[in-house]
């Protein structure tokens, strides 16, 4: 597997870590934003293929773990293992509004084929016919399929979802679970999801993170068959187990958040 | 209270009853339409014509107070006159040779003036060393009027054709520049962040993204541009020149034909409105992908 390494530190050895089969390996990740320590020597591994979500509170550093994996932070130290080949997908589809659909999904593809993939990356989010269309004119959900699509055609190894549905309203949200359900099991990139939502983690991933105060506080597997059921007993007792690890006990009364002091 | 006909009423969970409160104040109903009663309409005039009435009205006051002798025909011709006087310069080609002369001096001072001002905007917007080299001195510059660099073209350049269509050029370029260089710098960092994300060289996210993302920009410039070209061509070539429309009026002022100027000004709005509309659908075309144009 190509890989790249994003850190600028000082590496322990020239083999990168990916080359004991992970497709994403973070060691001693630190970051700091002035005096604000968000990210405190991070280590955690994700294996090819395997689909991984990253839940916590706004402001755990979630989303700074996502950018530097992005490539999109040179500020962060240790040593970050990535593939070279990944996408990302943002909470804002963030299409170009002067460039037609199918140009927004084959973006910095060049080659003959490049036209044609984007066709079928289209195609498989569901949205054949609609290639020549303004950005300005799709709704928020097909927008971010299109946003989906641009990240398929490059074939990633790693896909990386910033709260992908963050913004899209509550029937859009599951429709799009169910095709990034469909599509991760149909590529198999490695994928990390970062989100708040508790429900979406447990339905899609494999594994579960809860990052607490720059680090990670709880690792667990999520071994539920599929398709899963929100009102499967099991769900709701990981579901629950997350969100007393996020601080929040939802048998409180009046169903309140509780956030415990520092 | 009437019932209303529900094709399919369902309720999961039945709920006690609870009496309902009652409205305080009186109701009133709305007015609405009777079936197959038409939209109510207020007999309208299209719209053209109505616009039109007021300057119809306007040349008819004009042309009464012209007839009726209010008016000297040497302060204001009246519109009749006007008319035939135009209708004279165009058929012995004094108005045609006039424009032309006119036109190219403004088409010079754009052509060379819209990519002196992108290209500058380019340079400072790409970087930061472009920006420390060419911002700063064109802030500086942009406070100095450019009427008044008149006596220092002259003096540099003499009173010929580079004179004015140099003028031109620096009164273009400028708000051409301001609009490009805050067009792209204005363009949202999400962009750059996807253009890294999906690996865009700089060329292509020059082309991709810096290009499309300061064209509106850009485009505004060129709009005031073609306004302050104008300008400067009717200021240029009533200061020192012997062909154009502007001498055209000098001299129509030294023999009293007021009828004469007035063809003139009606040319410089037209030549104005038609560069106006060309801008406008240049907009049109290019920025098809802004919704509701």
């Amino acid at each position: 597997m190509a890989t790249g390494t994003l850190s600028a530190g000082p590496t322990t050895s020239d083999v990168p870590v990916n080359d004991r089969g992970h497709a994403v390996a973070v060691a001693g990740m630190r970051r700091t934003f002035g005096d604000r320590r968000v990210i405190t020597g991070l280590d955690f591994e994700i294996a090819p293929g395997q689909f991984v979500a990253l839940v916590g509170r706004s402001g755990s550093g979630k989303s700074t773990v996502l950018r530097a994996l992005a490539g999109l932070d040179a500020g962060a130290e240790g040593e970050i293992v990535v593939p070279e080949r990944r996408s990302v997908v943002f909470q804002d589809p963030r299409l170009l509004p002067w460039a037609r659909v199918l140009d927004n999904v084959t973006l910095g593809q060049g080659g003959k084929e490049a036209t044609a993939r984007g066709l079928e990356a289209l195609g498989e989010v569901g949205l054949e016919g609609h290639e020549r269309d303004w950005p300005k004119t799709l709704s928020g959900g097909e927008a971010q399929r299109v946003a989906l699509a641009r990240a398929l055609v490059r074939q990633p190894e790693l896909l990386l979802l910033d709260e992908p549905f963050g913004a899209l309203d509550a029937l859009t949200r599951i429709k799009m679970h169910a095709l990034v359900e469909q599509l991760c099991a149909r590529h198999h990139p490695a994928v990390l999801l970062v989100t708040h939502d508790v429900d979406e983690a447990v339905l899609l991933a494999d594994r579960v993170l809860v990052l607490t105060d720059g680090n990670v506080s709880l690792d667990l597997d999520v071994r539920l068959a599929n398709p899963r059921q929100r009102g499967d007993p099991e769900f709701i007792e990981l579901r629950t187990l997350l969100l007393s690890e996020l601080g929040v006990d939802e048998t409180a009364e009046g169903r309140h958040e509780e956030h415990p002091s520092p | 209270m009437t019932t209303l006909d529900n094709p399919r009423t369902t309720s999961v969970v039945q709920a006690t009853p609870s009496p309902l409160p009652r409205v305080r104040g009186g109701l009133v109903r709305l007015p609405t339409r009777q079936p197959g009663e038409p939209e109510r309409s207020r007999f309208r005039l299209p719209v053209g014509v109505e616009r039109l009435l007021g300057v119809v009205l306007f040349f008819a006051i004009w042309e009464i107070a012209a007839e009726v002798g209010w008016i000297r025909p040497q302060i204001l011709a009246a519109p009749s006159v006007v008319l035939t006087t135009g209708v004279d310069l165009i058929r012995s080609g004094t108005l045609t040779g006039a424009l032309w002369v006119s036109l190219q001096r403004v088409l010079w001072g754009l052509g060379i003036g819209i990519p002196l001002g992108g290209g500058l905007a380019l340079i400072a917007g790409l970087s930061r060393a472009g920006e420390n080299l060419v911002d700063g001195n064109i802030q500086m510059l942009r406070f100095v009027p450019i009427i008044g660099l008149e006596p220092l073209l002259i003096l540099w350049l003499g009173i010929g054709e580079t004179a004015k269509i140099s003028m031109i050029v620096l009164g273009v370029a400028f708000p051409v520049y301001v609009n490009t260089f805050s067009a792209i710098r204005s363009i949202d960092p999400g962009y750059h962040e996807l253009a890294d994300v999906v690996g865009l060289s700089t060329s292509a996210r020059i082309r991709r993204i810096v290009l499309p993302g300061a064209l509106p920009g850009f485009l505004v410039g060129v709009q005031m541009a073609t306004a302050v070209a104008w300008l400067l061509l009717v200021f240029a070539e009533q200061i020192n020149a012997t062909s154009g429309i502007g001498y055209l009026m000098v001299r129509a002022q030294t023999f009293f034909q007021s009828d004469v100027i007035v063809v003139c000004l009606i040319t410089y709005a037209l030549l104005g409105l038609i560069s106006y509309a060309i801008v406008r659908q240049l907009e049109r075309r290019l920025l098809s992908w802004r919704p509701g144009r």
